[in-house]
């Protein structure tokens, strides 16, 4: 009978001991926000766009972590659905053409000669890219432009173009070399098809 | 001195007698020069210049922007005629801002002289090098007051001069040994004065015997402390971190700088460029030429002016009609194809390879690899090219940039032993621009999530201000309200006697209103007689009582100001009061007698209130003059007296004004000062009893 009791005793007290170191952790070691999140969001291209439905980039990837579909956002493209599916660890799919599709990177350009001051784009760029003041002409901080679309729609005067950026010696890339050729025997005789027409 | 050995490396066929046959001969001035605004990393010199300028040999084009950066000159004299988008010597063979002078022909040099290094301070000789627009001109154009301006947390132990020069067909470095090697001791003397190394190196490849006997000549004239070390030839022991390994033994860890681990490696050419910029105040503005290739009748080296138009320097070593195949610049190994010979020569520019279609033909088709591991052993950075080469083909940057791609320096030295004639550096060019590109998007990326963070914060903060203003205008509103209600409620106690009239007016006249109703009803005999007369009734109760109201305020507020304080002495400043008191009371009482409606009982009340006020008023001045005349002073009298002064003192005044005179002016002026001391004195005296 005093086995069974201490053997009680024991592991009642053994799990008093972890309980508290538990506890102990749960507090020391809270994580703040959802880290997921966070994640998510540094692999979003950061236009605040609002393709994808949502009022910015992270609240599209709060909803990514939700559940919603990798595949709404046009900015990032191919690329970053597949880094989306790596990092969650699901399949790979195409761009939902839904929302838009993959463009060439552009960048807001103001014809400065028609802009009439209104100062609504500025209102509508969500990095406040845009420099101007009230009856004055505005222009764009072109380094600073996401390209996303938003200050087209309000300007009253149409005067707003979005221009694909300029490739100049600084931002040009190698190209990719010609992929081989196969050049084995075998590789350069016809396939055998089953059915050949 | 010991050599040590770096991994890999390639022996390829040098090609370099072909140019070394003659000495370097000066091309001569073209008609036209073209000054790419970037020849380095960092970023782009800001013209200084505009389009129709007349700019002198030696003058400054264009100035750094930030720290990494070099200024230009005009390489000889003329007039700017272009600042436009021209071809540059750039792998993309895109176009980039250029300044374009026509030159006319003089050569005239702006007016220049040398500087006595000594006795510059440490940060005025690196800001004089960067006036002078000194980068390196070894391959990658890095602004050399950059490197010579290391900070306090960078101890130089260990200076090394590359005069390796291990690329096939190059020997500009060479030349420039063999004719120029004392200039070449006096630059290096200038960078010894500036990072104060514990010793300083020179690293030469044995294949240039004739440098090495020039250097050797010059170093036992020259009073310096140098070791020339001779290294065997091998591709690519010019490379920085190979020559560092070649000379010291040391590796410069992946990712570091070797100004990390104390050493600071120069090229000669910059070290003679700098000898010429301080000791004799010439900028930057030529380099030697190497220009090679089966393509050209007479290769060999040329003191060419940066900006100089490919095509010029061709036809000056002969080019042979339809003979050019490719023209490379820089070395046959990682030197890139131009594609027009308009391209200028800028700061970097060594060489220039006029390549015939039998000397450099078009590189076989790539097979596949066969896992040889022959690039392996020929990489000198000890890399693995073939694991390089297979991510790169598969797009798996992450796992190239793990496999340390960025140590790679594109030497080509795997390329050239690959048996399958794989572009291998191509693929890592490739690869790295990508992850380059890459890594650029994210930091946008970042930045531009900041900075719409930061708009969000702002927006926020703005709103909340926004309602706070709001509920303080609210609040303030509020309180001036609750203020003006206080106020109201405080004004019957103030002016009771105002408030009780009205009321008491307000309720006669409801009561006639009634009245006359009353009396309508009665005469015409309508129905509800019985609730007007209850009205009456009321409304007489409320117009009595208001009535009673008023006189008790009344009689209360005279009483108050009627009776006198006590003594005349104390009641002196009622005196007027009392007077005004009389005067009010006297125009009601005629207001009151005019109008007709008023009863007689008011008539009467306010009759005894004047009676009353005057002879509150008439008692106090009584008792005033008797006062007076206990002191022997005639009130009356005085008054009288005072009053005449005061109209005398007006007349003279006015007399003063009117007068042009100014004789007359001043004795009026004199009548005036006496009136007015009169009038004073009788004042003073009248005094204590007003």
């Amino acid at each position: 009978m005093s086995n069974v009791a201490i053997a009680i005793l024991v592991l009642a007290l053994l799990a008093l001991i972890f309980g508290v170191i538990l506890g102990f952790a749960a507090v020391r070691f809270k994580v703040e926000g959802d880290p997921i999140v966070d994640q998510i969001d540094a692999l979003l291209p950061q236009t605040q766009c609002g393709q994808c439905g949502h009022p910015g980039c992270r609240p599209y990837a709060e909803g990514i972590a939700a559940g919603e579909a990798i595949n709404k956002c046009p900015p990032g493209g191919q690329t970053t659905i597949d880094q989306l599916a790596e990092l969650l660890n699901v399949d790979s799919i195409p761009l939902d053409a839904e929302h838009g599709i993959e463009d060439v990177r552009k960048v807001a350009y103001i014809r400065e000669d028609e802009c009439i001051g209104c100062t609504k784009c500025i209102q509508a760029c969500p990095v406040d890219a845009i420099l101007g003041a009230a009856k004055l002409m505005h222009t764009v901080i072109v380094d600073e432009c996401t390209g996303c679309d938003l200050c087209v729609e309000p300007c009253p005067v149409d005067c707003i173009d979005m221009l694909p950026v300029a490739t100049t010696t600084l931002n040009w890339k190698w190209p990719e070399p010609p992929q081989t050729n196969n050049l084995i025997a075998t590789d350069r005789q016809p396939r055998f098809e089953e059915n050949p027409s | 001195m010991k050599v040590f050995s770096f991994h890999g490396g390639i022996h390829p066929p040098e090609n370099k007698k072909q140019s070394t046959r003659a000495s370097v001969r000066q091309l001569p001035i073209p008609k036209t020069l073209v000054i790419p605004t970037q020849q380095h990393l960092g970023l782009a010199a800001d013209p200084v210049v505009s389009v129709g300028d007349k700019v002198l040999k030696g003058q400054i084009i264009a100035e750094p922007v930030g720290r990494i950066s070099a200024s230009l000159h005009a390489p000889t004299s003329g007039t700017v005629t272009a600042i436009e988008e021209q071809p540059v010597p750039h792998a993309s063979g895109l176009t980039a801002e250029c300044i374009v002078i026509e030159s006319d022909g003089l050569d005239q040099w702006i007016e220049h002289q040398a500087i006595d290094y000594k006795a510059l301070e440490r940060t005025a000789l690196v800001n004089k090098i960067r006036q002078m627009g000194i980068a390196g001109m070894g391959g990658a154009g890095f602004p050399t007051d950059v490197k010579l301006n290391l900070g306090s947390d960078h101890i130089v132990t260990t200076l090394i001069i590359n005069a390796a020069e291990c690329e096939p067909y190059i020997t500009a470095d060479d030349m420039l040994m063999r004719e120029h090697a004392s200039e070449i001791l006096e630059g290096i003397k200038i960078i010894q004065y500036l990072l104060e190394p514990t010793h300083t190196l020179i690293g030469i490849e044995d294949n240039k015997p004739n440098a090495i006997r020039a250097l050797n000549e010059a170093l036992a004239d020259a009073d310096i402390d140098l070791d020339l070390v001779v290294v065997p030839t091998k591709y690519p022991s010019g490379g920085e971190r190979q020559l560092i390994q070649l000379l010291t033994g040391v590796e410069v860890p992946s990712g570091k700088i070797p100004a990390d681990i104390g050493i600071v490696v120069q090229n000669v050419g910059t070290a003679q460029a700098l000898h010429r910029a301080i000791n004799h105040g010439e900028p930057l503005i030529q380099r030697i030429v190497t220009l090679t290739g089966e393509a050209v009748e007479h290769p060999g080296n040329f003191w060419t002016l940066i900006g100089t138009p490919f095509s010029d320097l061709l036809s000056a070593a002969d080019l042979k009609p339809g003979a050019l195949y490719r023209l490379v610049m820089g070395g046959p190994m990682m030197g890139v194809a131009a594609e027009t010979d308009a391209v200028p020569v800028i700061k970097t520019t060594n060489c220039l390879i006029a390549a015939t279609e039998s000397e450099m033909p078009e590189a076989p088709a790539a097979q596949p690899c066969i896992r040889c591991g022959m690039c392996e052993q020929a990489c000198p950075a000890q890399l693995l090219p073939q694991q390089l080469y297979w991510f790169a083909k598969g797009k798996e940057f992450e796992k190239a940039k793990n496999h340390n791609l960025f140590d790679c320096i594109e030497c080509g030295a795997c390329a050239y032993v690959c048996p399958s004639s794989i572009p291998l550096v191509q693929f890592y060019r490739f690869a790295k621009s990508e992850i380059r590109a890459e890594e650029l998007e994210q930091r946008k990326a970042d930045h531009a999530r900041e900075r719409f963070e930061a708009r969000q914060a702002r927006l926020e903060r703005e709103a909340i201000e926004k309602a706070e203003r709001r509920k303080a205008r609210a609040a303030e509103a509020a309180k001036a309200q609750a203020e003006r209600k206080k106020q109201a409620a405080n004004e019957p106690i103030k002016d009771d006697s105002a408030a009780l009239k009205t009321a008491a007016a307000v309720a006669r006249t409801k009561l006639k209103k009634a009245e006359v109703a009353l009396k309508n009803a009665q005469d015409k005999g309508l129905d509800g007689v019985d609730t007007l007369q209850t009205t009456v009734d009321k409304l007489k109760l409320a117009a009595n009582e208001a009535e009673q109201a008023l006189q008790k305020s009344s009689t209360t507020a005279s009483s108050t100001s009627i009776t006198p304080k006590g003594e005349a002495t104390v009641a002196k400043p009622d005196l007027k009061a009392l007077k005004q008191q009389v005067s009010i009371i006297r125009t009601k009482l005629k207001k009151a007698e005019a109008a007709e409606e008023i009863d007689d009982s008011a008539i009467e009340a306010l009759k005894t209130r004047l009676e009353e006020a005057s002879k509150a008023h008439t008692d106090a001045d009584n008792a005033l003059i008797e006062k007076a005349q206990g002191a022997g002073i005639d009130l009356k009298q005085l008054r009288i007296d005072v009053a005449m002064a005061k109209v005398a003192v007006t007349k003279i005044e006015r007399a003063i004004s009117k007068s042009d005179d100014e004789t007359e002016q001043e004795t009026l002026k004199t009548d005036l000062e006496s009136a007015k001391s009169h009038y004073d004195q009788l004042e003073s005296q009248l005094k204590p009893y007003e």
